[in-house]
């Protein structure tokens, strides 16, 4: 393997296999610095990934967007023209299936909705092509966005990349493999529960959670409306951090967006040194920039303005707290080993690192199913084949027409939390289960205000366990909800958090460390994470060569035309590529026990 | 709470879903299971804590009371299952020819 | 048993259109009657992905209503989703209110059967109004126009007793919603409705069980269908029968209920807090604010007309029972008319020349200040009231478009002959002809002068002054 870098500034740019190979390995911001440099043009990168994406078997894509080569062909001229509408003109991007683009189907992975074109864009889905970007295609994912595998799709599941035989992860585990695989420079997922960052540890790519609201969600399938956040999955911590500064920001057409201005993601990834000084500004409750909101131009009030945000940040060492509630029993030793490792490893670099408590962390996935599935139902009572989506072919009245519709465009998981959120919110449950959750809700975003209070950010893993075999048999559901331990409390609590890919365990299969911070402190949080990142490349399974893109290299990246040459910054030379073949037939034979664990 | 068969055909019908015989009585286990999960919610005290609806704390979040373009209406329609040129079409309503009182 | 043992208890459910220019979480239109699915957008469909954003000017209106029906305006509320599943309810909910709505408690005062009553509100919120379906030999066609177009549901104590009290409190609604300027109340375009809810049973025992009628869209529909409810409900009690609970909807051509659900599926909504609208916060301020854009309502009104223009009662009541003639006549009082002048003309030929033309009060073809100069001509002595009338009657032709009151006199040749010398021509001219009147005058029979004077007038066409006519006449005479 040869280092990014050096391929990238030498090797004539989509020249000979090798030469693709490499290319498509970039991470995004060695991609756009390969375009400001002149050394690819759009279109090779684009034919690069569509070549790939018509060659995997992983099946991460839905649909691949017929217009991709002429979008790329048309962010080539631009480029030429000197009129690059931003350092990724002509990146090559792909979004999950729940992301509307007008003309292009979304089906969510679907029977409900495979042929369902919608004539509109979401809002994320804009600001992606205002940036220049080439669309791909539509990510594969779990049915509506519910499930932690992506196995619950009418197009069928996803393959891990890192080892076919095991899940990708979900919801969003067709970006999560398109990542990895390099399939695509950047993926935009959806994290109810967890998914963007669970698939993303599950196939050792970056995924980042944003706070709720920090991302429009307009034109976003909803899932569960209160929740429901769009995330980045990259190959780098820059690279999320990039893709988060083109999608953050208010929009008058989703009333739950943060009208706070964006902070400047960028300018604080430091690496490890970021890990010695958590900077003294640029990052926390967006400045107290709060009000000014609505297109007729009203003050929202709101508590996270005038810099009553919690969150400490006073400058100096980061201080990470690690709840034990999230690193005992039910989570995999390695798993525990590895993220023990990170702290330690962090505390060397200059973070102050302890132990913390989130003592009502324990109701957060049972306040979280009783949320998601409560305004999932809501949110899927509209698909009744009245005027989109699945109309059965036979049926005696309109009754019978629309419950037939239903019952035979919908998936088992999905009818299953259909059926859980009309329980808990029918007469006579409400209170027992919804209000109960809604009250839990304060407490666990009680927790995690205190645990700011002290701390910049909290690590804990992204999932319990590394990813499992595919088809593996849980006794039932609910076991395999409890897989969402790690994730579910930062969507019930609103909060930002990332995934990054530390070490693998005896299987060769990718572990996720996660990072979660106050709301609206993303900038610290990937300041912080960009930290690990370059801790971990020396332990990082991921290939080395798509380079871990240092401040100075994004920002040359962003700065569109600027043909100077970044430096794509520290790869490592760990094995990797024997690691992977390793891993797929270690897989056949051994397999592990997660299931009866789980059960236990 | 207790799942049983026919809170899984009430629950079922009012989430307009029709299931077969083995759907039921799988669905009557696993949503047991997963209730059992909920039911965790049980052992907190709450009777002073109030409910958190939004996870983030806004308020008063308007759009001025302006008319925009509607959709052209071959659009809207674009996708229905069973339209004409103006209108999507349903299997008759009934909704009110029950007997008369 | 006798049936006048029982009582009846009605409560109603009345909803209204807000006359916002935007639908109430889009920007699509709200105008009536446009064609098929042309004011819709993903919004309004309810299509996968898009968001509501809601539009101010709704939580403003529903804040005026409430005020000018005297209730409380809550100062935290919130939106909630009402789920059922209808074709014409696109999302598969309702975005309405459930227990936090905008308004609480309230009145109306009405007279019903020459008894004065106060009918107390329970709330009012604000919703969505749902699509249109229109009922084929072959399947049902479904429109969206009118979905999300802002509605305001009033919902009342269950304070009625009989229909006649439902009737007065419609109208008495319908007058207050129209004089804020929140709804345009078109009940033959279903911008004012109501669901009513019945029950009968006999003094001292407990309230029997209800039924509920829907959809009532004119206030003589909703007399009739509770008059028929309440005598159904009474032969079945009377044949020892028992009331069940349903839901009916009333057919107005054929005078009778129809059951759309009886108890066996009872109404389960499964509400739960809206998680894409913010709540709704007001300040004392606010709500202050708001109130300070209320026009003057019809009973301040009528004080007004009755203290300080010194109109009767009766007066009163006929000039605000169109918000239009309440206007016309404060527009022109503002420009110095007087107020009894104006009342009359308004009450008499503009009433009865709008009733010949078939208009309504709001689309009179003059305003305000036509009437205030057409008074003071006559004020003034310029004219008479009969060549008012005739003034007037040219107001209403469409020959005399845009021309104001004096360049109609002009034009006509209506001015009164007020000049003393033609005058006192005319009446020599008339005492002559006429010697046994005049003599009768003359002999004590004082009355006789009007005779006199209607021939002067007769004389002059109608042009001459009758309060000079008298005085020459007198003077002649004497």
């Amino acid at each position: 393997m040869v280092k990014a870098g050096a391929s990238g500034a030498g090797g004539g740019a989509g020249g000979g296999a090798s030469g693709k190979e490499e290319i498509a390995a970039w991470s995004m911001t060695q991609a756009a610095a390969g375009l400001a440099r002149g050394e690819v043009t759009s279109r090779q990168l684009t034919e690069i990934m569509l070549e790939r994406i018509a060659a995997s078997d992983n099946n991460a894509y839905i649909t691949v967007n017929p217009q991709a080569l002429a979008e790329a062909d048309a962010a080539d001229a631009r480029r030429r023209a000197g009129k690059a509408r931003s350092g990724a003109d002509g990146i090559p991007v792909a979004l999950k299936d729940n992301i509307c683009v007008r003309g292009l189907p979304t089906t969510c992975a679907s029977r409900m909705l495979a042929n369902f074109t919608p004539p509109y864009s979401a809002a994320v889905a804009e600001r992606l092509a205002e940036a220049g970007t080439v669309l791909l295609g539509k990510l594969n994912m779990d049915e509506f966005a519910m499930g932690s595998t992506s196995e619950h799709s009418y197009f069928g599941p996803v393959k891990n990349p890192r080892n076919p035989a095991r899940v990708a992860g979900g919801s969003s585990g067709g970006a999560a493999a398109a990542v990895a695989e390099d399939l695509a420079y950047l993926a935009l997922g959806t994290d109810t529960g967890g998914s963007v960052r669970q698939p993303a540890a599950f196939c050792g790519a970056v995924g980042l959670k944003p706070t709720y609201g920090r991302i429009s969600r307009f034109g976003v399938v909803a899932f569960a409306s209160s929740l429901d956040q769009v995330g980045p999955i990259t190959k780098t911590v820059a690279d999320c951090a990039w893709a988060l500064s083109l999608l953050a920001g208010g929009d008058p057409r989703d009333s739950s967006s943060l009208p706070h201005p964006p902070a400047d993601y960028i300018a604080g990834l430091r690496g490890v040194a970021g890990l010695a000084d958590a900077g003294g500004s640029g990052y926390g409750g967006g400045g107290g920039n709060g009000g000014g909101r609505g297109s007729d131009g009203d003050g929202g009030r709101d508590t996270y303005g005038n810099g009553t945000v919690f969150g400490a940040g006073q400058g100096g060492r980061p201080r990470i707290g690690v709840p034990r509630e999230y690193m005992g029993e039910g989570i995999q030793a390695e798993v525990r080993r590895a993220v023990s490792d990170l702290a330690a490893k962090m505390a060397a670099a200059g973070a102050a690192v302890e132990e913390c408590s989130l003592p009502r962390a324990e109701y957060a996935l049972s306040a979280y199913y009783v949320i998601s599935s409560a305004e999932a139902c809501s949110n899927l009572g509209r698909y009744d084949g009245v005027k989109y989506g699945y109309r059965a072919n036979n049926y005696d009245s309109l009754e019978d027409m629309i419950r037939r519709s239903r019952s035979e465009g919908f998936g088992d998981e999905v009818k299953r939390r259909i059926l859980l959120g009309t329980y808990t919110l029918s007469a006579g449950y409400f209170d027992a289960y919804y209000k109960r959750a809604q009250q839990a809700r304060t407490l666990i975003m009680e927790d995690f205000r205190q645990a700011f209070q002290r701390y910049d950010a909290l690590l804990i893993p992204t999932s319990p366990v590394t990813a499992w075999r595919r088809g593996a048999d849980f006794a039932d559901p609910s076991a395999v909800y409890a897989m969402d331990l790690c994730t579910v409390s930062v969507n019930v609590a609103g909060l930002p958090a990332i995934s990054l890919p530390w070490g693998t365990d005896g299987d060769g299969l990718p572990i996720g460390a996660q990072l979660i911070g106050a709301p609206l402190s993303e900038a610290l949080l990937l300041r912080i994470a960009h930290g690990a990142e370059e801790l971990g490349a020396a332990v990082n399974s991921r290939r080395p060569n798509a380079g871990i893109g240092t401040g100075p290299a994004v920002g040359a990246a962003r700065d569109a035309g600027a043909g100077s040459a970044a430096s794509p910054a520290s790869g490592s030379a760990s094995s990797t590529g024997a690691g992977s073949a390793a891993d797929a037939a270690g897989d056949a034979g051994a397999g592990r026990s997660e299931g009866g664990r789980l059960d236990g | 709470m207790k799942i049983t068969r026919e809170t899984v055909i009430r629950v079922a019908g009012l989430a307009k879903l029709a299931l077969t015989e083995a759907e039921t009585e799988r669905l009557t286990h696993e949503m047991g299971k997963i209730v059992e999960f909920a039911d965790k919610l049980a052992e907190l005290e709450l009777t002073a804590v109030a409910p958190t609806t939004h996870a983030v704390q806004m308020e008063n979040v308007y759009r001025a009371d302006e008319l925009k373009p509607s959709y052209p209406r071959e659009e809207i329609l674009a996708n229905g299952p069973e339209r004409d040129d103006t209108c999507f079409l349903v299997p008759k309503a009934v909704d009110g020819e029950g007997p008369e009182w | 048993m006798a049936e006048s043992e029982y009582q009846t208890v009605i409560g109603l459910e009345v909803h209204a259109e807000l006359d916002t220019a935007s639908k109430i979480y889009c920007g699509c239109g709200t105008a009536f009657g446009g064609e098929e699915n042309t004011q819709v957008c993903p919004v309004c469909a309810g299509l996968p992905g898009v968001l509501p954003a809601l539009n101010r000017r709704a939580v403003e209106f529903c804040v005026m209503a409430g005020l000018a029906l005297g209730c409380e305006i809550n100062t935290y509320s919130r939106q909630d989703r009402k789920h059922y599943f209808y074709p014409d309810l696109p999302k598969a909910f309702q975005t309405s209110q459930f227990d936090l709505p905008l308004c609480r408690g309230g009145y109306v005062d009405i007279e019903a059967g020459g008894q004065a009553k106060r009918i107390q509100l329970t709330r009012i919120h604000i919703e969505e109004d749902a699509g249109k379906l229109i009922h084929g030999p072959a399947g049902t066609r479904v429109d969206y126009n009118r979905c999300g177009v802002p509605l305001i549901e009033i919902v009342t104590e269950p304070d009625f007793s009989n229909a006649g009290e439902v009737y007065a409190f419609l109208e008495a609604l319908r007058e207050i919603l129209l004089y804020s300027g929140v709804s345009n109340c078109r009940m033959e375009e279903g911008s004012l409705r109501c669901d009513i809810n019945l029950s009968i049973h006999r003094e001292g025992e407990p309230l029997g069980t209800r039924t509920e009628m829907k959809n009532l869209n004119s206030f003589s529909a909703a007399k009739a269908a509770v008059e028929y409810e309440e005598k159904r409900q009474r032969q079945v009690l009377a044949q020892g029968g028992r009331i069940t609970q349903a839901t009916l909807r009333w057919d107005d051509a054929r005078g009778l209920n129809y059951v759309m659900r009886s108890k066996e599926d009872a109404d389960e909504y499964f509400y739960f807090p809206e998680p894409d609208i913010m709540p709704i916060a007001l300040s004392a301020a606010e709500i202050q604010a708001i109130g300070a854009r209320l026009p003057e309502l019809p009973q301040a009104r009528r004080r007004r007309y009755r203290e300080t223009l010194g109109l009767s009662d009766y007066d009163a009541r006929l000039l605000t029972s169109a918000k239009a003639f309440s206007d016309l006549l404060d527009e022109a009082v503002a420009l110095g008319a007087p107020a009894k002048l104006c009342a009359n003309f308004i009450m008499g030929d503009i009433t009865r020349l709008l009733g010949e033309a078939g208009l309504p009060p709001e689309r009179l073809p003059f305003g305000g200040a036509a009437l205030a100069e057409l008074t003071a001509l006559i004020a003034q002595g310029d004219l008479s009231n009969s060549m008012g009338s005739k003034v007037v009657e040219s107001l209403f032709a469409p020959a005399c478009a845009g021309q104001s009151p004096k360049e109609i006199v002009a034009a006509k040749g209506l001015s009164q002959v007020s000049d003393q010398a033609a005058l006192q021509a005319m009446c020599r001219q008339v005492i002559e002809e006429n010697p046994q009147v005049a003599a009768d005058y003359r002999g004590g029979k004082t009355k006789a002068i009007a005779a006199l004077v209607g021939q002067v007038m007769k004389l002059s066409r109608g042009k001459a002054n009758p309060a000079l006519v008298n005085q020459i006449l007198a003077d002649l005479l004497a």
